[in-house]
């Protein structure tokens, strides 16, 4: 094996992802090795994704019985670790059931338009420096865009199975995603007003002396609660799960699911979970960038010897771990209230914030 | 490489947009017709012109067919389909159809297609914005401001009519 392997860094991928593209290339040729490369990224993508699944739903778990003061899965493996794995092993031997009545074309192809939109956001996050699919020009805009086609699959997968309960919980979904929308989008262009670029790689090279939750005043704040709230409705966890309300509409969309496909909506509601904590890790705390405070050069080297990677996942888990908290903390609204919510607080707010923090932009006062 | 993706998409628009009009069932209508946007959108990202393939995303993909979607869940059921169109419509609509198509094809074969020697024109988000809101020669600020009171408008008006029925 030629040296290519050795250019791994934890602290810089550019390196080594592209003499790993050149060793593709040198071995197949620019259109094969080009191809290979796509491959290899889909499934680094695959593999990456079903172990979030399993890691997720096990967290999730634990801080669940923590919150209630329970053990939570104690017996498969030490400490509960290998629960969903054998969760995952049991889905996947489940018989796929299928109604009669409804419409299977329809019914088969929800999953999939479920899982797809979060794949093609998962390939525009930047995971550390180096480690970034597509820098595409309108990074933030293209999340928002392709994240925006999910809640089709809700709603096809609530019509086709032909079920008054998923019928209700995909118009509740629909009309919950549709509306949080709005104020994600308001509380993101909130920081893309300081960043003065939608590209991603900017957003985080813009983070370099300070995180944007520091450095936007007050309104980046208010930006940020904003978006934690919004986003948790547009994921459907709770408080804001009105679409799959176990105790009022049995389990919603995914009523007539089960096995495989059931695990489809499971798994894209973690990596959906992941993605929008990658987004506000992203935008509000400067991504893979470590903490940094302004020119204090000491501190800000001793910051860095901790690789980006590691930064990024941390962050990660801790907004990750608000939003399970608040999961398991406030009950569930009801559907008017969650519409009010959005359209007489959560909207007038993120408005009235972004036209506070232009102001600032303008005046120069944040850091 | 571009040219296999540009084939793959084209064709997919093709079988789906034939494929949306020929469905008997309005929902599966709405989804092929959701494949054709996405693949339009996907043509634009191969051209890079990124701006325009996440607009295509977020207001057809994800705002008309939703709404589309939406007005079908809430009207109609799982089991209906509508009725077989009759060969006289039918043929009509084949021939409208195909005339149309030929025309088409007819200007496009017959135009030359000079080669553009300009240099490559900057798409960035922050060009296009400017751009929008310029009120210099060639600024979009006045179609702009319109069409915001136009949506403006719309938006009363939904207000006022779903607030009346409430009586």
């Amino acid at each position: 094996m030629k040296p290519v392997f050795l250019k791994f860094s934890l602290y810089d991928f550019s390196e080594w992802i592209k003499s790993i593209h050149q060793w593709l290339i040198e071995l197949a040729g620019p259109t094969i090795g080009h191809l290979l490369g796509l491959a290899l990224v889909g499934t680094c993508f695959l593999l990456f994704t079903a172990l979030l699944g399993l890691s997720v739903v096990y967290i999730e778990r634990k801080v669940c019985a923590f919150f209630q003061q329970r053990l939570g899965p104690m017996r498969v493996g030490p400490y509960g670790t290998a629960q969903t794995v054998a969760d995952i092993i049991k889905l996947l031997f489940k018989e796929p059931t299928m109604t009669k009545e409804s419409d299977k074309f329809l019914f088969m192809l929800a999953p999939f338009i479920i899982m797809i939109a979060p794949f093609m956001v998962l390939a525009a996050i930047p995971f550390a420096k180096g480690l970034h699919v597509m820098d595409l020009n309108i990074g933030l805009f293209f999340i928002l865009a392709v994240s925006s086609i999910g809640v089709t699959g809700i709603l096809l997968a609530g019509w086709s199975s032909n079920n008054k309960y998923s019928l209700i919980g995909a118009m509740r979904s629909g009309a919950q995603i549709v509306s949080y929308e709005l104020s994600v989008a308001l509380s993101l262009l909130t920081i893309v007003v300081l960043t003065g670029s939608l590209q991603l790689s900017e957003i985080v090279a813009s983070q370099a002396d300070g995180w944007w939750i520091f450095k936007g005043n007050f309104p980046a704040i208010v930006a940020f609660i904003v978006f934690t709230i919004a986003s948790t409705a547009e994921t459907n966890r709770g408080p804001f799960d009105m679409a799959e309300a176990e105790s009022e509409i049995t389990a919603g969309f995914h009523t007539e699911y089960s096995g495989i496909k059931f695990a489809f909506f499971f798994l894209a509601e973690y990596v959906n979970l992941f993605i929008v904590s990658a987004v506000a890790a992203t935008v509000f705390f400067g991504g893979w960038m470590p903490l940094h405070i302004g020119n204090i050069e000491f501190f800000n080297n001793a910051m860095d010897l901790i690789p980006p990677i590691v930064w990024f996942f941390m962050k990660i888990a801790v907004i990750m771990f608000l939003v399970m908290w608040f999961k398991w903390t406030f009950p569930r609204l009801r559907i008017d209230q969650l519409l009010t919510l959005e359209w007489k607080y959560l909207l007038p707010i993120s408005v009235v914030n972004l036209l506070l923090m232009s102001f600032i932009a303008l005046k120069g006062w944040h850091f | 490489m571009e040219q296999v993706l540009f084939y793959i998409f084209a064709g997919m628009i093709l079988v789906f947009s034939v494929l949306t009009v020929t469905s008997r069932r309005i929902l599966r209508a709405a989804v092929y017709l959701l494949f054709v946007l996405v693949a339009a959108a996907a043509l634009f990202f191969l051209m890079q012109f990124e701006f325009l393939a996440a607009v295509q995303l977020t207001l057809y993909a994800g705002g008309i067919i939703v709404l589309i979607i939406f007005s079908v869940m809430l009207t109609s059921h799982v089991s209906e389909k509508l009725e077989p169109v009759k060969f006289g419509k039918a043929a009509f609509a084949f021939a409208a159809s195909a005339a149309g198509a030929a025309l088409t094809v007819y200007t496009l074969l017959s135009y030359p297609f000079p080669e553009v020697s300009a240099a490559e024109i900057d798409t960035s988000m922050k060009r296009i914005g400017s751009e929008l809101l310029g009120y210099q020669a060639n600024g979009y600020a006045l179609p702009f401001e319109v069409i915001s009171i136009l949506l403006l408008a719309g938006m009363l008006g939904v207000i006022i009519i779903a607030k009346r029925s409430e009586k």
